[in-house]
């Protein structure tokens, strides 16, 4: 009897323990998934929590229900993993393994800036990548009056790349519903050269801050923030005052990657970018947000690489060489206020481009374009995330690598 | 798009940055340091070719990474390069814009 552990049961690790347990023989693979958390987050909804479009309920459910029969569910901190003895040690226990799948994610790290995670933090500053964060600013918002509210980007790479931008722009929709976007004055900082981190975005849709009276700050690396004058400071002196921040610190990965020797300087894996096996261990292969590939770190992305994954574990399985398969493939839905959405489909080399979505030349979705039917699209994603993506099902008509049909390229 | 600098002709993206390294000389960069307002030292020099050592090496150009770098801080690269440090010196490096994925 084999061992295959799953560390992790976020999005890519969940996803991958429902790919493989009805491809691996039950008499020959055990599996395993270790994750210290009771409870499955629905990341994506941490953006409409502040503003109350979500309740706390729609964005979390308890992580073992999507954990398949025939999966053993470990609930156990992960002290260290050791990759020359192909063994995992838990908070109290040793487990080996003969195949690892680290799908450790990545989380904020406000601490990498001084002054961030201080006296003020989730009483004026915030970040709305956690569930505790996007609770507290959601509590703020309800009785803020207004003033100056900076978004704020630390530095790449993070998690849903878009989102602080998707935060802005429902802020403002928020602020108008609520009569006091006279009050509010929004400003959006980030260490990029534009406010979209695809150059082809930040041209075509360079408009929507216009259009909504989002302030830009570009060229930003933060340095500090001073938590006596509320002010943000970067390296070359500049500051930036505000009434309350909301911020998007360092996204790392796991201090279990740095405690196992095993990442680079932000804790990611060193990945293969189309095999997605581990760079240094052929028996250790890295999925979601946990590798250091080139891709967004976003659902949508674990869920194209745990079908290619999936295939090349059981290739490795059979001593077969691995297909060099993944191409980058991301899909997004970008928030950008008054019931309205964009959606980007890209991948390594294919910069987000027009055209329509799934099916070319018909839609029923429109790239790069903001429509009311993307919102819903985005929208009804919640459903489909806990009901088909989680579950491993595919997505009709959405194919694992990039298509160029339909696309204007 | 070719474009003449310091009397060569170069092929150089929309933004200006160079697409081919080994047109590069240091004349050039010196004249694309002087578009930016910037008088290049022999500081400059040292950042610059750091910089082109990393890109060979296929490292990727990050603000981080210069804190980890040894060769100098960010306050420092702030200093030498104002407003943008990153995209400048790339530019007068004669290597590509460091990118970021979305």
């Amino acid at each position: 009897m084999k061992n295959l552990i799953i560390l992790g049961a976020g999005t890519a690790g969940t996803m991958m323990a429902n790919h493989l347990r009805p491809k691996l023989k039950k008499s020959e693979w055990g599996i395993t998934v270790v994750d210290q958390y009771k409870t499955h987050y629905y990341q994506p909804g941490f953006l409409f929590l502040p503003f109350d479009i979500y309740s706390e309920e729609q964005v979390k459910k308890i992580g073992r229900k999507f954990i398949p029969k025939g999966v053993k569910y470990v609930q156990k901190k992960i002290e260290q993993i050791f990759p020359e003895e192909n063994r995992v040690q838990l908070e109290d226990e040793t487990l080996d393994y003969d195949l690892l799948i680290i799908a450790t994610g990545s989380k904020i790290a406000p601490e990498e800036v001084e002054g961030m995670k201080a006296e003020n933090w989730l009483k004026n500053i915030f970040d709305f990548y956690t569930f505790e964060g996007a609770l507290a600013l959601r509590n703020k918002l309800r009785e803020w009056e207004g003033g100056r509210m900076l978004v704020h980007l630390t530095e790449m790479p993070i998690k849903c790349p878009v989102a602080p931008l998707e935060f802005a722009f429902l802020a403002d929709s928020y602020f108008k519903e609520k009569g006091i976007r006279d009050k509010v004055q929004i400003t959006y900082v980030t260490p990029l050269s534009g406010a979209f981190t695809k150059e082809t975005c930040s041209t075509a849709l360079g408009y929507l801050l216009k259009e909504k009276n989002i302030g830009l700050e570009i060229d930003f690396a933060i340095e500090s923030v001073d938590n006596e004058n509320n002010l943000i400071i970067d390296y070359g002196g500049r500051k930036i005052p505000f009434d309350l921040l909301v911020t998007v610190p360092t996204n790392m990965g796991d201090e279990v990657i740095a405690r196992s020797g095993l990442g680079d300087d932000l804790n990611f894996v060193p990945t293969d970018p189309h095999t997605l096996q581990s760079k240094h261990h052929e028996n250790i292969f890295v999925i979601g947000d946990a590798t250091d590939v080139p891709a967004s770190k976003a659902g949508s992305v674990a869920h194209f690489e745990a079908e290619t994954l999936t295939d090349n574990i059981l290739l490795y399985i059979q001593n077969k060489p691995l297909k060099p398969e993944f191409d980058g493939h991301a899909n997004c839905f970008i928030e950008t206020g008054n019931n309205k959405a964009l959606l980007i489909d890209f991948n390594y080399k294919q910069e987000p481009v027009a055209g329509t979505f799934p099916i070319p030349g018909l839609g029923p979705l429109k790239l790069l374009k903001e429509s009311v039917l993307n919102h819903w699209g985005k929208l009804a994603f919640r459903w489909i995330y806990w009901n088909m993506l989680l579950k491993g099902r595919p997505i009709p008509l959405v194919s694992r690598n990039m298509s160029t049909k339909g696309k204007k390229i | 798009m070719e474009t003449l600098i310091a009397g060569s002709n170069v092929k150089v993206n929309q933004e200006g940055y160079l697409l081919d390294f080994s047109q590069w000389n240091r004349t050039i960069g010196e004249q694309i340091a002087q578009a930016e307002g910037i008088v290049m030292t022999p500081r400059h020099w040292e950042v610059i070719e750091w910089l082109q050592e990393q890109v060979k090496a296929d490292k990727a150009l990050s603000i981080r990474g210069i804190k980890k770098s040894g060769v100098l801080d960010i306050k420092e690269f702030y200093a030498l390069f104002p407003g943008g440090p990153l995209k400048i010196s790339t530019k007068i490096a004669g290597v590509p814009k460091p990118k970021s994925c979305i």
